[in-house]
């Protein structure tokens, strides 16, 4: 009972949420309709019995991922008037795009229903008494090692690549050395200097 | 029902709302607890860091000023709040909202006392970390939302500062994770139970497993110190309040807010802090057992022994407090090339080795039964 | 290797522990917060307080309207009017100190052959508005009343080194 309330809850704040990040006028509500989004797919993981991805949604896309993207969004000048302008040239290749998405759900949707209630896809392949964080563990880092292993070569791969097309060496700029900073001892820093009256410094 | 109970219910209730009632209960007093623990810290807070600059501290209200934070308290609430014309109103007003409510709700998996915690989640670590990332919303909210170029400025220096510093946070407590092999909070406490060398931290004493002991204390005593400083980044404490730096920023985020909102960021700041020393307890120094042995080695009835090692755990948490207090009361504060510096340079490659440290030492070199409990 | 130092010290987070214990030094120090209504730091006899005009023993006022102060007043607060009294003797008809352009820097007493303008050791003249800090001659001569005893105590004891 009160997981399906729970369920039902979640579920329409996230659709409606879902709605709002592109109905939303303000691109920073956009994204922070989002972040809605996210935080309650990660609570239907929970209901589902996942917390361990539930909490990596999270920690992963809400809690770094999404902060990027308000960062940027709130850092940008975006302008509405100018948006708004290619709305209409783009609604039909948009409206294709929703119909297919809209397509692909209703035939999970009925797959789900032909198997009556019996759980498809997600059914757990350990013993239930194995912690979710370790089931995954054990089935990512023995079949999906290599793959595992890719992806994340393929993030460090754009990591590098972001630096490499970013970073510039210019010449004659002055850097610090933290090290010779912290290391400079008074001997070297300060001399005292015996200065006769009427005399000042030479 | 079991005829000899001496007690009669006066309504009996369906299970599941039993049970309800019963976290709200706990829920609620948790709540009062740490609220009411929160008016003290504060005043310790202050009281520290005035002694160590030869005053005295807040002493009219009350004997001592015990009451000051209250005092504080009605001032706030009693205040007229003030919305900037500019401001988004919404965001602004959900800003304090955000950072009170999930310094809450992060309680909710903290572990008082064996069994003593609101739920028991088997990725409790995860979710303490999970709830933490997201305090920054809270205070990029409130900078965006003010429509002001102070508190703009300061959002962004948190978001990114909150950031770096989640990275080596994250790392420090795979470590931990690695030693005990398990998420769940209570079992990390209790594979510290055996006394102060089993704690995380203090790994360094357990002698009896000599040339690897030098090996995991050096590297944990580490961790317990970048876990330290990276929490007091995190909750933007002294040394590293430059979301508020004073002095460019007149309070970062906080400027344009007045009374009750601001109230809530200030209970929500330190109610964060309050659970970062909770955290390096539960982590790194043994939660509620004693430097000597475990709780239940005192050899009290099961509530006795529930109320000495919540007392334990109350303890080190002001211990831990205070340790807080007097950084903020002798260390100057970082420039924000300094943060970062510290961050991305130096804690980050350190907390990443020590990971492949431990992993290689919990692999190779640990007895058997440091990885048994992992139960796969 | 001064490096090398310098890491080891760092590494062992000397510096930290050092800062520690001096904080702790000073945790545990007498605190130099006083309770201030009710108890007060020592205060010299030069202190240069609220302002007064002295009378002598007899009740005679002994400023003789030189204006001298009021020339040596680099914030030009003093504004002196005089003439010549029903028995004849110099005497002020107006004495006006603004105490809102006064500077307390006591050239005024320094500069007095008869110590009639004083500062006296009163600190605790603030006002609710503007218009109570323009002392005029009553004022003063009332300051100067009140505040007697201890003016002339704090000459006495400057007294020696003038």
């Amino acid at each position: 009972m009160l997981a399906s309330i729970a369920f039902y809850v979640l579920s329409i704040i996230a659709v409606v949420s879902a709605f709002a990040v592109i109905a939303a006028r303000n691109p920073v509500h956009s994204v922070l309709f989002l972040i809605l989004t996210f935080f309650t797919s990660a609570g239907l993981f929970v209901l589902l019995g996942a917390e361990f991805l539930a909490m990596l949604l999270v920690v992963v896309y809400v809690g770094a991922v999404a902060v990027l993207f308000l960062f940027v969004v709130m850092m940008l000048d975006v302008d509405f008037a100018e948006l708004k302008q290619g709305f209409l040239s783009y609604m039909p290749i948009g409206g294709l795009v929703a119909l297919a998405l809209f397509a692909e759900l209703a035939l999970v949707a009925s797959a789900a229903g032909s198997a009556n209630g019996a759980p498809i896809g997600l059914a757990p392949a350990q013993p239930s008494q194995v912690t979710n964080a370790e089931a995954i563990g054990q089935v990512l880092y023995t079949d999906y090692l290599l793959v595992f292993q890719l992806a994340g070569l393929v993030l460090f791969v754009a990591m590098i690549g972001a630096i490499v097309l970013t970073l510039r060496h210019r010449p004659g700029v002055k850097k610090q050395d933290i090290a010779a900073q912290v290391g400079r001892r008074r001997s070297e820093a300060v001399e005292l200097k015996d200065i006769r009256p009427g005399q000042g410094i030479g | 029902m079991n005829p000899s109970v001496d007690y009669v219910p006066l309504i009996t209730l369906p299970v599941e709302w039993e049970w309800g009632l019963m976290k709200l209960g706990q829920v609620l007093g948790i709540s009062i607890l740490l609220l009411l623990s929160l008016a003290f810290l504060l005043l310790f807070d202050r009281k520290v860091w005035a002694a160590v600059q030869l005053r005295k501290g807040p002493n009219v209200v009350g004997a001592f000023g015990l009451l000051q934070s209250f005092a504080d308290f009605f001032k706030f609430v009693f205040k007229e709040i003030v919305i900037p014309a500019g401001a988004n109103k919404t965001v602004f007003l959900l800003a304090p909202l955000i950072t009170f409510v999930l310094a809450f709700v992060s309680w909710a998996v903290v572990p008082w006392a064996p069994g003593v915690v609101i739920a028991d989640l088997n990725v409790g670590i995860l979710y303490l970390f999970a709830i933490s990332s997201l305090g920054v919303y809270g205070i990029i909210m409130g900078g965006w939302a003010s429509n002001s170029k102070y508190p703009f400025l300061g959002g962004l220096r948190s978001a990114a500062q909150m950031v770096s510093y989640e990275v080596s946070i994250g790392f420090i407590i795979i470590t931990v994770l690695l030693l005990v092999g398990s998420l769940n909070l209570t079992t990390i406490v209790d594979n510290q139970a055996a006394g102060i060398w089993a704690w995380h931290g203090f790994r360094i004493l357990d002698f009896t497993q000599f040339p690897s002991n030098i090996l995991v204390g050096v590297i944990m005593l580490a961790m317990l110190v970048m876990f330290f400083v990276s929490a007091l980044a995190e909750t933007n404490r002294p040394p590293f309040d430059l979301p508020e730096a004073e002095s460019e920023l007149v309070a970062g985020y906080q400027v344009e807010y007045s009374s009750t909102p601001y109230l809530l960021f200030m209970i929500g700041e330190y109610l964060n802090i309050v659970l970062m020393c909770a955290m390096v307890n539960i982590l790194f120094l043994g939660g509620w057992h004693l430097p000597w042995g475990s709780v239940e080695s005192l050899g009290l009835d099961p509530f006795w022994t529930g109320v000495v090692a919540m007392l334990v755990f109350y303890v080190k948490i002001w211990i831990q407090f205070f340790m807080f207090a007097m950084v903020k009361a002798i260390v100057p504060r970082y420039r924000y090339d300094q943060l970062m510096r510290l961050g991305w340079k130096i804690f980050l490659p350190t907390s990443l080795a020590a990971v492949c440290a431990i992993a290689y030492y919990v692999t190779f070199m640990a007895p058997a039964a440091a990885t048994s409990v992992a139960g796969g | 290797m001064s490096r090398l130092l310098q890491a080891a010290k760092g590494a062992l987070m000397l510096d930290m522990i050092g800062g520690f214990t001096l904080g702790m030094k000073y945790f545990f120090r007498r605190k130099a917060t006083i309770n201030y209504p009710y108890e007060r730091n020592p205060q010299s006899p030069r202190f240069r307080g609220e302002h007064a005009l002295r009378r002598y023993p007899n009740g005679e006022e002994r400023c003789i309207a030189c204006k001298l102060c009021e020339a040596i007043c680099p914030a030009q607060a003093i504004t002196i009017e005089a003439e010549p009294r029903a028995d004849g003797s110099r005497r002020t008809t107006r004495y006006d100190i603004d105490m809102v352009k006064c500077i307390y820097c006591g050239y005024c007493q320094e500069a007095c052959p008869v110590d009639a303008i004083v500062e006296g050791p009163n600190l605790e003249f603030a006002t609710e508005t503007r218009e109570e800090l323009f002392y005029d001659k009553d004022k003063l001569l009332a300051n100067g009343d009140r505040w007697e005893r201890t003016i002339a105590k704090n000459l006495e004891l400057d007294a020696p080194y003038r």
